[in-house]
């Protein structure tokens, strides 16, 4: 599903945010991502995400390459294929739960009344059904955090990676929405999850540890089976 | 895999407007006040074209109504620099002309004033003329009798008089009747007719008019017609009034003067035309203000719209569909502009015909042009805010806060 080969991302300022980062993430993982701040943990989630490109290396997503595609090919490769999640929710003020998940899937060419149809369901497995009508102003933060995780896999997208999803919240509203993506999980989905906690990054079946613009402990690959 | 299954989805249009109005529902305010800045402009130019339509219909009715085949002879001056006369066969010379229907005559009773009554001081004229009129005047220059009757050939050789319009206000007159009298060059004449305003004679507005006869007979008139009114066939008005100047007078075809009062009428108009060039030349200024303040808004919108814009790239929007969404919001942004303002000139034009009494007319293509021209504006206007957002990395668009 992700695979990373040497990736580098400089940015303009000279700061190598990645420095030669090779990851590989097979169908239907879970996966945390954790590292001190600053490590890159977001910008190799954007590249993963296709909302950056690297400045060097090969990105391979869900069987795509990514350097062959264009800006056109990428987008049509989120609405499809990945959902992303963000600590800070990115919900439209004023405009109700059920259409905010509606509108998750305007680019996916499904039609006003599939998409509200889809959103419905998706806000009911995210157990939002009886709040559907409200706007975000109306939820708390852990419900504006699964209404942000409905709109995401509204669309069924195979990948859905999460930026500290649980950063905002507290411990138990954190835990349902760990609950929720376990069991997007566990119904297929690859999941990639950033987060700083470190209870939650052990409690997922593998951890990738960055720092400094490079994965130093894959809990896939341990350094024990590493060669010396 | 190849490429092949990663074409986008075009978006319904119904959908691309749903996003564009998205900043409309959001900031309704400022939506409404941008927008009014564009409706100023088009309601500005729509009604002064409205405006300056419906004075013409006015005019065109008003022309219908009278005619244009009116033409009148007066004498002009010598070749001295003397004021000139019109030589006495000259009605019936002019009548002989073929395609001319009908010919009358008015001829200016000189020194001659007119007074209410007999207590106001001689010195006081009161811009008064008397006029000997042929009964066939009011027929042939089309005006109507406001109260009474016109002159017929009985009451010609009595002293009898019909006023013109603004002579019965000067002299405080209402109605005609067989006690109303005035006295004209000292001789108690009764008023047996007032007329309506005669546009294209507006010299018999301060006009009193008496018959041919009688004014020979008590105010010594010397019989000569001072201006002759003629009558032509429509489609021959320009031949006409080609030689009509040398049949009134053969021998000096040169000392009198031939007009067409329609055409004043007409030029009084044509002189409007250059201050509607004006307002019109205003209405495009207060337009391209507009146009700037929707740029304005959707610049503002852009920048204050980052996180949502690298939400939507998240979420699959392409370039294009990004770039789509903000043209649409500026777009309808100054199409709602155009078409309140359309509204709202034609309403003004309404408004302002009524109260003179004017048909309304608003022009199809002044509202059709000017919402054209919102359209026009809104794209000129949002592209570079539209391309601006479209170009937003979606990475740094989401990291704003
Ligand atoms: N747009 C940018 N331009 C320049 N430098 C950037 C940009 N975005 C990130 N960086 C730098 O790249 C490095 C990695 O940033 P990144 O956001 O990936 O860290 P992170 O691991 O997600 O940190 P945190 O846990 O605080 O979110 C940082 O040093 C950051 O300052
Ligand atoms: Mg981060």
């Amino acid at each position: 599903m992700i695979a990373l080969e040497g990736v580098t991302k400089i940015y303009s300022g000279g700061v190598a945010a990645l420095a030669g980062v090779s990851l590989t993430i097979r169908r239907g993982e879970l996966a945390a991502i954790v590292g001190p701040s600053g490590s890159g943990k977001s910008t190799m989630l954007h590249v993963v995400g296709t909302l950056d490109r690297p400045t060097a290396g090969r990105v391979r997503i869900d069987g795509h390459d990514v350097a062959e595609l264009s800006d056109a090919n990428l987008s049509a490769l989120r609405a499809r294929r990945i959902g992303f999640v963000f600590q800070q929710f990115h919900l439209a003020g004023g405009t109700s739960a059920l259409d905010n998940v509606a509108d998750g899937l305007l680019y996916t060419g499904l039609r006003q009344s599939q998409r509200r149809k889809r959103a419905a369901e998706a806000l009911e497995r995210v157990g939002l059904g009886p709040r559907m009508h409200h706007e975000p102003h109306e939820l708390s933060g852990g419900e504006k955090q699964r209404v942000a995780i409905a709109r995401a896999v509204a669309g069924e997208p195979a990948l859905v990676l999460a930026d500290e999803p649980t950063g905002a919240l507290d411990s138990v509203s954190g835990a349902g929405v760990m609950d929720l993506l376990r069991q997007l999980n566990a119904e297929g989905t690859t999941v990639v999850i950033i987060t700083h906690d470190h209870a939650i990054a052990d409690s997922l079946p593998r951890q990738v540890r960055m720092l400094d613009g490079r994965i130093v402990e894959d809990s896939a690959r341990p350094r024990t089976e590493v060669p010396a | 895999m190849t490429t092949t299954g990663l074409t986008p989805a075009r978006m319904w249009p119904r959908d691309v407007l749903k996003v564009g109005a998205v900043g409309l529902r959001t900031r309704p305010l400022r939506a409404f006040l941008s927008s009014l800045g564009i409706a100023i402009g088009i309601a500005a130019m729509v009604s002064v074209v409205g405006i300056s339509s419906s004075s013409q219909a006015e005019l065109d009715r008003k022309l219908d109504a009278l005619g244009t085949n009116l033409l009148t002879v007066t004498p002009g001056q010598t070749f001295g620099g003397d004021d000139a006369t019109l030589p006495d066969e000259s009605e019936s010379m002019v009548a002989r002309i073929g395609p001319i229907e009908s010919v009358s005559a008015v001829g200016e009773v000189s020194d001659t004033n007119v007074y209410r009554n007999n207590k106001i001081p001689e010195a006081e004229t009161s811009g008064i003329s008397v006029l000997a009129a042929r009964t066939t005047l009011r027929s042939a220059i089309g005006v109507d009798v406001r109260s009474g009757t016109w002159l017929n050939a009985a009451t010609s050789r009595y002293p009898a008089t019909v006023l013109g319009a603004k002579t019965a206000d000067r002299l405080g007159i209402g109605h005609a009747g067989p006690d109303t009298k005035v006295l004209i060059g000292g001789e108690w004449f009764t008023v047996v007719g007032i007329l309506e305003p005669a546009p294209l004679a507006p010299e018999l507005d301060t006009a009193a008019l008496v018959g041919w006869p009688v004014a020979e007979s008590l105010l010594d008139f010397d019989g000569q017609a001072t201006t002759v009114y003629t009558r032509s066939d429509p489609d021959q008005v320009d031949q006409v009034q080609a030689v009509l100047g040398a049949t009134a007078n053969p021998e000096q075809p040169n000392e009198v003067e031939v007009s067409r009062p329609s055409d004043a009428l007409a030029a009084q108009k044509a002189a409007g035309e250059a201050f509607t060039g004006l307002l019109l030349g205003l209405g495009a200024v207060a337009l391209l203000v507009g146009g700037v303040g929707v740029a304005n808004t959707m610049v503002i919108s852009v920048l204050e719209r980052r996180a949502e814009i690298g939400l939507r790239r998240s979420l699959g929007a392409t370039r294009g569909q990004v770039r789509a969404q903000f043209l649409a919001e500026s777009l309808l942004l100054s199409t709602l502009g155009g078409l309140g303002g359309a509204v709202l000139g034609s309403g003004v034009t309404a408004g302002y015909a009524a109260y003179q009494d004017w048909p309304v007319v608003v022009p199809a293509w002044a509202v059709a042009g000017g919402i054209l021209a919102t359209v026009g504006i809104g794209s000129l206007a949002g592209l570079y805010p539209a391309v601006r957002a479209s170009r937003l990395s979606p990475t740094e668009a989401l990291a704003t806060p």
